[in-house]
C-alpha cells in the first residue's frame, strides 16, 4: 500500500512564504515553474522506470532476439527520460539521488516484469497511452516539451506496434499462453485509470497550454484496446477499483525496490564518472 | 504466417536481408528466430538495423532457399575458371565513361 508523503521543512518555509502565509490554494512565488518542473518529471519518470523495468530482461529474455527488442526499448525509454529530466533540471540528480516519494511516475510502469506476458501486457497498455500522449504533445505550447515528444513519438510507435503484436500471439496461441496473458492483463488493468486521471496540477498545465489532455484521447484508447483484444481472442479486463496516486509520489513497495538497484552505484560513489 | 505452431522446439530461423540505401541492392546480413514472418521483420529490425544500417528489410524462411551442395562444387563452378573470354576484358572503355 502507498505510504503518505512526508511534508518536508523546506516545503512549510515555501508555504509560509506566500503573501498569505501558505493558506490553501494560496498562489506562491515561482509556482508555475515549480509545476512544469513537477510536470517534466511525470514525463520523464514514467520514461525512466519502465526503461529500467525492461532493462531486467537483458540477459534473460526468452530468447536472443527478443533480448535484443526488449533493451531496444529500454534504451529509448531512457533516451526520452534523459531528455524530460534535462528539461526539468539536473537529469543524473534526479534520476539517481531523489527518493522514492519525489517519484512522480504512474503506478503501471513501476509495476514488476513478472513473467513475458506481463511485461508485454504492461508495455501494450502504456505504450499505446504513451504513443497518445506524445502525438498530442507534439502540438504542446512548450517548445521543448513539444520537440521531445515529436522526436520520442516515433519511438513509441513501434513500442506499441511490438507489444501489440505480442498480445495477439500470446492471447491467440496456445492455451497456456492464452491464460498467461488473460492473467497479466487482468493484473495490470486497476493502473489504466490513472493514466487518464486529471488532478489539479495536470488541469493547471493544460489550462497553460503546455500538457495534454489525456481525457481527450480515451475513448481512442478503449477503442484501441477493444480492437486488439478482439485480434487477440481475449476479452477485456471488467473495470476494478482504481489504483492511483503515484503522480502525487504514492508508490507500492516494488518502486522502492528499483531504485535501490538502479540508484546505489551513484549513491555509493558520487563522483564516480564513466 | 508460413510457420506452424510449435512445441517444445526453437523457432524457425529466418534470413535477413539489408538496404542500406536507396538504389543499391540487399545484401545478406545474417539471420534470426521468430515464430512467423511479421515478427521475424521485427526481429531483424532490433538485431540488425539499431544503427540506421539500412532503409529497408527482407526476411526469408530459411527453409526456403535451395543451395548449391559443396560435393559438386566441381562440376557447379570450375568449367567456368577457363572461359575469360566471357568476362568482358577485350573492350577499350573511353575514359569518360565512369562506371561500368
Amino acid at each position: 500500500m502507498p505510504s503518505l508523503p512526508v511534508i518536508e521543512p523546506d516545503q512549510i518555509r515555501h508555504a509560509r512564504s506566500a503573501p498569505d502565509g501558505g493558506a490553501f490554494d494560496a498562489p506562491v512565488p515561482g509556482e508555475h515553474e515549480a509545476a512544469r518542473t513537477d510536470y517534466l518529471c511525470r514525463l520523464g519518470d514514467d520514461a525512466l522506470i519502465l526503461g529500467q523495468r525492461l532493462s531486467e530482461w537483458c540477459g534473460h529474455a526468452p530468447a536472443l532476439e527478443v533480448d535484443l527488442s526488449l533493451a531496444n526499448l529500454a534504451l529509448d525509454l531512457i533516451g526520452q527520460a534523459t531528455n524530460f529530466l534535462s528539461e526539468a533540471g539536473d537529469a543524473d540528480r534526479l534520476a539517481f539521488h531523489r527518493d522514492v516519494l519525489d517519484f512522480r511516475n504512474c503506478w503501471l510502469v513501476e509495476q514488476p516484469n513478472g513473467d513475458f506476458a506481463r511485461t508485454m501486457a504492461r508495455q501494450w497498455l502504456f505504450s499505446t497511452w504513451q504513443h497518445m500522449l506524445y502525438g498530442a504533445l507534439t502540438a504542446s505550447g512548450d517548445a521543448a516539451v513539444a520537440g521531445i515528444a515529436a522526436k520520442a513519438v516515433k519511438e513509441v510507435a513501434y513500442h506499441r506496434e511490438l507489444a501489440a503484436e505480442w498480445v495477439v500471439r500470446l492471447g491467440d496461441g496456445t492455451e497456456e499462453s492464452a491464460r498467461r496473458m488473460a492473467d497479466a492483463l487482468e493484473w495490470c488493468w486497476r493502473f489504466v485509470p490513472e493514466l487518464f486521471e486529471v488532478d489539479a496540477l495536470l488541469e493547471a498545465m493544460i489550462e497553460r497550454g503546455i500538457a495534454a489532455d489525456p481525457r481527450l484521447f480515451e475513448e481512442a484508447y478503449r477503442a484501441e484496446i477493444a480492437r486488439v483484444l478482439g485480434e487477440a481472442k481475449l476479452a477485456v479486463p471488467a473495470d476494478q477499483r482504481p489504483i492511483l496516486g503515484g503522480r502525487r509520489g504514492h508508490h507500492g513497495e516494488h518502486l522502492g525496490h528499483l531504485l535501490a538497484v538502479m540508484q546505489h552505484i551513484p549513491r555509493s560513489f558520487p563522483d564516480a564518472t564513466w | 504466417m508460413s510457420a506452424a505452431p510449435l512445441r517444445g522446439q526453437d523457432w524457425p530461423l529466418w534470413e535477413v536481408f539489408v538496404r542500406s540505401k536507396g538504389g543499391l541492392n540487399h545484401r545478406h546480413v545474417g539471420s534470426v528466430h521468430a515464430p512467423d514472418s511479421e515478427l521475424a521483420l521485427r526481429h531483424a529490425r532490433d538485431t540488425y538495423t539499431r544503427r540506421m544500417e539500412g532503409v529497408s528489410l527482407w526476411v526469408v524462411p530459411s527453409a526456403v532457399i535451395v543451395a548449391s551442395d559443396p560435393a559438386d562444387s566441381g562440376p557447379m563452378f570450375e568449367p567456368a575458371g577457363d572461359k575469360i573470354y566471357r568476362h568482358p576484358t577485350f573492350y577499350d572503355i573511353p575514359d569518360v565513361v565512369k562506371h561500368i
